[in-house]
């Protein structure tokens, strides 16, 4: 596993647990039939932080998620849910726990026959409080999610980001300490989606709730995940805070699942690259944080006397941090000036790649 | 028709009713939770127990594949120990619902199959117990389709409650045999065949309504 933490890592073999650990995974494993769904996953969800896991869909999210409120259960391993252990808690035990942890569905699971507020308020029905206080929560909880006006509407007469808006009231119900959202964005459009996201980060910082998501779209991770795990084949492959991930990804697996969001060379010049020996030479270069923030390409331009061009590229903002990806044509291909270049970017902690060289400037 | 053949029809079509009814009360109330065991025992279900549901399968299409007539006869002693005789309206409302019961249990247990396995997990995510997911989630949500299949149970019982007139239980099919077809009044089986329309047609559009009242899916 490659750990992004940029603080001193314990020489540890399993995660410590803490107070501020609302879920720690020790281990965890299942499979189904021959294929093992998790192969063994470690990971800690602190208190108030939101943990992002991605993976392409059957890397054994969905198991993972479902493991941590009993809807699945390990094979071995450990589930320590606010320090306790739960996998091998029976269905009653499990079932007052559960009222302790929100979960918020793809297909928004509500129920057809109940009314809005019915539907939000049936986490306190199971809990067995009484009608007064089950109607009072929901009308709260629907004027959190901005759907007071439908208190007594259908669910078949609501929109898809208005079902998810009613799951997520739901959810929130009985107070939960840990909300688990499985893939909650994947089925509305990306407006939709992007309002969606912004709730939950508004739940997050007002109420300081702990939530854990899991998402097969970069984009889910990037906008609201303080710390994001990729998740591939049921092992964690990468762990970090987000900004750390997205800037420096180590894994194969995660440089393709930010590829549908990082700048790539337009394919017309990447049709065009050769291996070795043209005019230009095409350099990526990653830089983040520091690097990002500082006056790169003015002092680039002071440092090393020659031209450069910028083709492609941009700096994007994830937890405050600035992160970019810049495409730059640089004249010739050999030592001289280029080698200056490349010494000039690495010495100010940018990665750069050479990714080929084409015949004639774009 | 003479004012005694018509009072003949008047009794015919309540002891057709009262058959109906009672038969269909019965099955809903054994067919449902039926249905229900016969959901949440198969693979996957909420008290999984493949045991006691190939038990329970075997047992209702046991009776499903009885043809009524000859259970009505098979039934005879289990009747006389349940009503005290074997004979008459109340005695045929035994046979009819040991009929309707297995019958009905088949058509609940479809709808209930069809309700979507997400909301039994989001009902379990949120605590709930099996009670809470059959009371909040598998009943309500299958409900459209549980009235309609008693709908049909209902219909399927007024052609059922004809055969009992074999062991006396009166009714309209009875009437329409014995003095309709044996004694040629044809104008007794123009009515009770005019009298079946309306109630078929009177249930049916009854439970239309109903299921439409309680459809919410849109």
């Amino acid at each position: 596993m490659n750990q992004h933490f940029t603080a001193p890592a314990e020489a540890t073999d399993q995660p410590r647990a803490t107070p501020q650990d609302v879920v720690r995974l020790v281990d965890l494993k299942r499979r189904f039939g021959a294929t093992p769904a998790l192969d063994g996953v470690s990971l800690t969800v602190r208190k108030g932080e939101i943990l992002g896991i991605i993976g392409r869909s059957g890397a054994g999210k969905s198991t993972l998620i479902r493991c941590l409120n009993g809807l699945e259960r390990p094979d071995s391993g450990e589930v320590f849910i606010e320090g306790r252990e739960i996998s091998r808690l029976g269905e009653r035990d499990l079932q007052p726990l559960r009222r302790r942890i929100g979960m918020i569905f793809q297909h928004f699971n509500l129920l057809s026959a109940k009314t809005v507020e019915d539907n939000v308020a049936l986490p306190l029905k199971i809990e067995g409080r009484p009608k007064a206080e089950r109607l009072q929560r929901a009308a709260e909880l629907l004027d959190l999610v901005g759907l007071s006006e439908k208190a007594k509407a259908y669910p078949a007469s609501l929109s898809g980001g208005q079902k998810q808006r009613v799951g997520i009231a739901r959810a929130l119900a009985a107070r939960p300490a840990l909300l688990l959202s499985d893939e909650a964005t994947s089925a509305l459009d990306p407006e939709t989606t992007r309002s969606i996201l912004a709730l939950l980060k508004d739940i997050n910082r007002q109420l300081g709730l702990t939530i854990l998501l899991i998402t097969h779209e970069m984009e889910v991770i990037r906008s609201i995940a303080d710390r994001v795990a990729v998740i591939d084949a049921g092992r964690i492959v990468e762990e970090g805070p987000a900004w750390s991930v997205f800037a420096e990804p180590r894994s194969d697996i995660t440089r393709s699942l930010l590829g549908a969001i990082r700048p790539q060379l337009p394919a017309e010049l990447a049709g065009r690259l050769l291996p070795s020996a043209g005019t230009e030479t095409i350099l990526r270069v990653d830089v983040a944080g520091e690097a990002a923030r500082g006056p790169l390409l003015s002092d680039l331009a002071a440092a090393v006397p020659g031209p450069f061009r910028l083709v492609h590229g941009g700096i994007d903002h994830i937890q405050q941090q600035p992160v970019g990806t810049l495409f730059l044509a640089v004249p010739g291909s050999e030592a001289g000036h280029l080698a200056d270049v490349i010494t000039f970017l690495k010495a100010r902690q940018a990665r750069v790649e050479v990714l080929g060289h084409v015949a004639n400037s774009v | 028709m003479s004012p005694i053949l018509f009072e003949l029809l008047l009794r015919s079509i309540w002891e057709t009713v009262l058959m109906t009814a009672a038969s269909g009360l019965i099955s809903l109330v054994f067919g449902l939770p039926l249905g229900l065991a016969l959901v949440a025992t198969d693979r996957g279900g909420i008290a999984e127990s493949l045991w006691v549901n190939r038990a329970l399968g075997a047992v209702i299409n046991g009776f499903r594949s009885v043809p009524f007539i000859i259970l009505l006869v098979a039934l005879i002693p289990v009747t006389r120990l349940i009503v005290g005789t074997s004979i008459g309206t109340w005695a045929a409302i035994v046979p009819l619902s040991i009929a309707a019961t297995p019958y009905y249990a088949r058509i609940a247990e479809v709808s209930l199959r069809e309700v979507d396995h997400g909301l039994i997990e989001a009902a379990r995510a949120m605590g709930g117990n099996r009670w809470t997911i059959i009371r909040e989630v598998l009943v309500p949500e299958a409900l459209p389709g549980i009235v309609a299949g008693f709908t049909v149970t209902l219909v399927t019982l007024i052609g059922a409650s004809a055969m009992a007139g074999a062991i006396g239980a009166g009714g309209l099919g009875d009437l329409a045999i014995r003095y309709g077809y044996q004694r040629f009044e044809t104008s007794v089986m123009i009515a009770v065949v005019i009298v079946l329309i309306i109630l078929v047609c009177g249930i049916q559009w009854a439970g239309d309504r109903l299921v439409a009242r309680l459809d919410r899916r849109g």
